[in-house]
């Protein structure tokens, strides 16, 4: 007994004394649902960033970070809100990078990041609702709210002389936050909006939706879905019954299916997607090259960004404790410091750990505005020859 | 001019789809009212049936893709629906031999048919799920449209177009096709004979000599055949994905039930009405109107009765008011 009290004690004291632990970052991405396609190169974005920690030995004395993987669906709050807890209850994760989509977002950040003080960063989250939600400092991202995204969309449509569209949007946070942004930005601007339609994603006819848009007109369609659910949809039935042939595709709607699927069907739509010409995206495809995934996909600058944002702030803090390294995380985005691009975390750490200050770049120039959020970087795209192809950045 | 560009934009938006829709709900209400006739209870299981007829369907036009072999400007899904029919009658019959036989035999009460039904739907959903998959599966090959709205301005000088696909063709005139031959089958063939006389009196038709089991079998291979080409159609047309095949489930018994259950005149009456009223009541009629109507009346709103959100609220509601009104159906059915 004495014996079993005295390892007992001895194992406690080593524990608290050593400082080089292993801690783990929760991972929760729409791995499955309506964006799933994005989901993969995300995750690879994420894990190169902390691997790249991790393996340097100059992450808080050496700690080591492992990721544990869960699946926000995007569509299925309670499912999100179930993988977020079991992330934070039993696999004690230090703070969590996700969800991938608004709505997920939002549900796991209420009711499990805020209830149990654990920081969020989410790479892809959009909606304007999550910019006023109350969040006690906790929550995060790395990807601008759509409120900008409407009004960079508004200057892409007025510069090629549309002035009447339709819009028809993915009936949930993320689809109604940029369709209203956009609306009023493009009303205020001088155009009209013929008509706001919603769609349900998952559905296998849309039929009804694009004959409606179709009855009010408008000179292009602006489709704010999901490239692997109802906006595909869309387009082939606004294709099939002539009713458009011209497309403003945002964020969710750019991707390689849209454009295996449609080709030069619908040659010159346009749209617009988080990016920027910064050099860090370039650095980062050569990274993601080197490590086998798209370094450069949509969302996979963002997600590197987010998990290297929090670790850096956990380093700048000294501490994994959520309620410390918030206030950190600000501070390592922004001037004034060393710019940090990616690959060089390491160089990052060494600089935070002598008491130094960085302005974290990476591979998607970002700057964090409050309360907490990227200030937006947009890459023009528009279907050229098939395939979508970089017109300039905004 | 004007006349005319009205009647080509409500073909293209409400006539066409709402008539191909309505061929697709009619081929699905059929087999719910054949079992319903003849086996007297509700299935459940039919959206899921048609889900697993058409998964094989399409595993085996992969299969014959895979080969080469199509059917030229024909999806090829065509040539694969036999094998797909052959597969699924056998799974039916497998299923009334392990499940619906025993309740059969104990003379249960249709409702608990019914529950059986509901528990054959989640063993297909899953079995369905995990051979293909909850994805989108696209299988449609061939020629696309019979008349693309380009070729069709171009051809009548008209402003609107009109766009029919060759999945709608083949839709409607299948339809038409597998109808017919349903009704000779019933009216002037011996077994159709008997099974209709089953359905009417199930004890007259047993002392007259005709085997009960029997024509169980025929009505489960018949009602495999509805279900697979109903879901193969659909499929062509717009997309398979299970859950979407579950969802079917609703507008097809609407159209069953107000059509009148037990009664496959009624269920195609039935399948028009509820696909009609779908299209027609969620569609915006503004352009259309604006054609008609002199300038001064225009209309500046969408003149859209329900936004479409609702579309699934429309048979739900058409469903409640045949049930106040009138119980057996349009056409003389069982009551409920």
């Amino acid at each position: 007994m004495k014996k079993l009290l005295m390892a007992t004690a001895a194992t406690a004291l080593f524990a608290s004394a050593a400082s080089a632990e292993e801690i783990k970052l929760g991972v929760l991405l729409g791995f499955t649902g309506p964006a799933e396609s994005l989901a993969p190169d995300m995750s690879e974005g994420i894990k190169l960033a902390v691997s790249e920690v991790s393996d340097s030995g100059k992450f808080l004395d050496g700690t080591t970070v492992s990721t544990v993987v869960g699946d926000s669906t995007c569509v299925d709050a309670a499912a999100a809100v179930a993988a977020g807890e079991r992330q934070v209850t039993s696999d004690k994760v230090v703070g969590i990078i996700g969800a991938l989509c608004s709505g997920a977002t939002g549900a796991v950040f209420q009711s499990v990041a805020l209830p149990n003080g654990i920081v969020m960063i989410s790479p892809s989250a959009t909606s304007p609702g999550l910019t006023t939600m109350e969040d006690d400092g906790l929550f995060f991202r790395a990807s601008p709210s759509d409120a900008r995204q409407g009004q960079i969309m508004t200057e892409v449509i007025m510069e090629r002389g549309l002035k009447e569209v339709a819009v028809t949007y993915t009936n949930n946070d993320y689809g109604k936050g940029l369709a209203d942004a956009f609306a009023s930005a493009f009303t205020e601007a001088g155009g009209t909006v013929t008509v706001s339609v919603a769609h349900e994603d998952g559905k296998a006819d849309y039929s009804a939706e694009v004959g409606a848009m179709a009855s009010a007109g408008g000179e292009a369609l602006v489709v704010v879905g999901y490239l692997d659910q109802g906006g595909p949809g869309i387009i082939r039935a606004a294709l099939d019954t002539g009713a458009f042939d011209l497309f403003v595709l945002p964020d969710a709607m750019v991707g390689d299916s849209i454009s295996d699927k449609f080709g030069d069907e619908i040659e010159g739509s346009f749209g617009q997607v988080p990016g920027t010409d910064s050099p860090g995206t370039g650095m980062l495809a050569e990274l993601g090259a080197a490590a086998g995934y798209t370094g450069d996909a949509p969302y996979a600058p963002e997600s590197y960004d987010a998990a290297a944002l929090m670790l850096l702030a956990m380093q700048s803090a000294g501490s994994t404790d959520s309620s410390v390294y918030k206030d950190h995380v600000m501070k390592v985005a922004n001037a004034p410091g060393e710019q940090i691009f990616p690959g060089e975390l390491e160089k990052a750490l060494e600089i935070l750990a002598e008491g130094g200050e960085i302005d974290y770049v990476g591979g998607s120039a970002v700057e964090l505005i409050e309360p907490g959020e990227s200030a937006g970087n947009y890459r023009e795209i528009e279907i050229k020859g098939g395939v979508f192809e970089t017109v300039k950045y905004r | 001019m004007d006349f005319l560009n009205a009647i080509v934009a409500l073909a293209n938006f409400v006539i066409i789809p709402a008539t191909v829709y309505g061929s697709q709900l009619a081929l699905g209400a059929l087999g719910v009212t054949l079992i319903y006739g003849i086996l007297r209870f509700s299935n459940f299981a039919h959206g899921d049936t048609m889900a697993f007829g058409t998964m094989v369907t399409i595993l085996i036009t992969w299969w014959f893709q895979s080969m080469g072999i199509n059917f030229g400007i024909l999806p090829t899904a065509l040539l694969a629906l036999p094998f797909g029919i052959a597969i699924t009658s056998l799974f039916l019959l497998g299923t009334d031999r392990v499940v619906y036989k025993f309740y059969r035999e104990k003379k249960s009460e249709p409702v608990i048919f019914v529950i059986v039904s509901l528990g054959v739907m989640f063993m297909m959903n899953g079995i369905v799920r995990f051979i293909i998959g909850t994805g989108d599966q696209r299988f449609a090959d061939g020629e696309r449209f019979i008349i693309s709205t380009r070729e069709f301005k171009a051809m009548t000088g008209l402003q609107e177009g009109l766009a029919i696909r060759f999945t709608q063709g083949i839709t409607v005139v299948t339809a038409i096709i597998v109808v017919a031959a349903l009704f000779y089958f019933l009216n002037r063939t011996r077994t159709g004979k008997s099974m209709r006389a089953f359905s009417d009196n199930e004890d007259l038709a047993l002392l007259s000599g005709i085997n009960p089991e029997r024509v169980v079998m025929v009505t489960w291979i018949i009602v495999a055949g509805l279900a697979t080409i109903a879901g193969v159609l659909y499929g062509l047309d717009k997309t398979f994905k299970p859950f979407t095949y579950f969802q079917l489930l609703l507008p097809i018994f609407a159209s069953a039930i107000v059509g009148g259950l037990g009664n496959p005149l009624g269920a195609i009456a039935g399948g028009f009405v509820i696909a009609f009223s779908e299209v027609s009541v969620t569609y915006a009629f503004k352009k259309v109107l604006g054609y008609l109507l002199p300038e001064s009346l225009e209309p500046d709103s969408l003149v859209q009765l329900l936004s479409t959100d609702y579309k699934f609220a429309v048979s739900f509601v058409i469903l409640i008011i045949v049930l106040l009104v009138k119980p057996t159906g349009l056409f003389k059915g069982k009551s409920v």
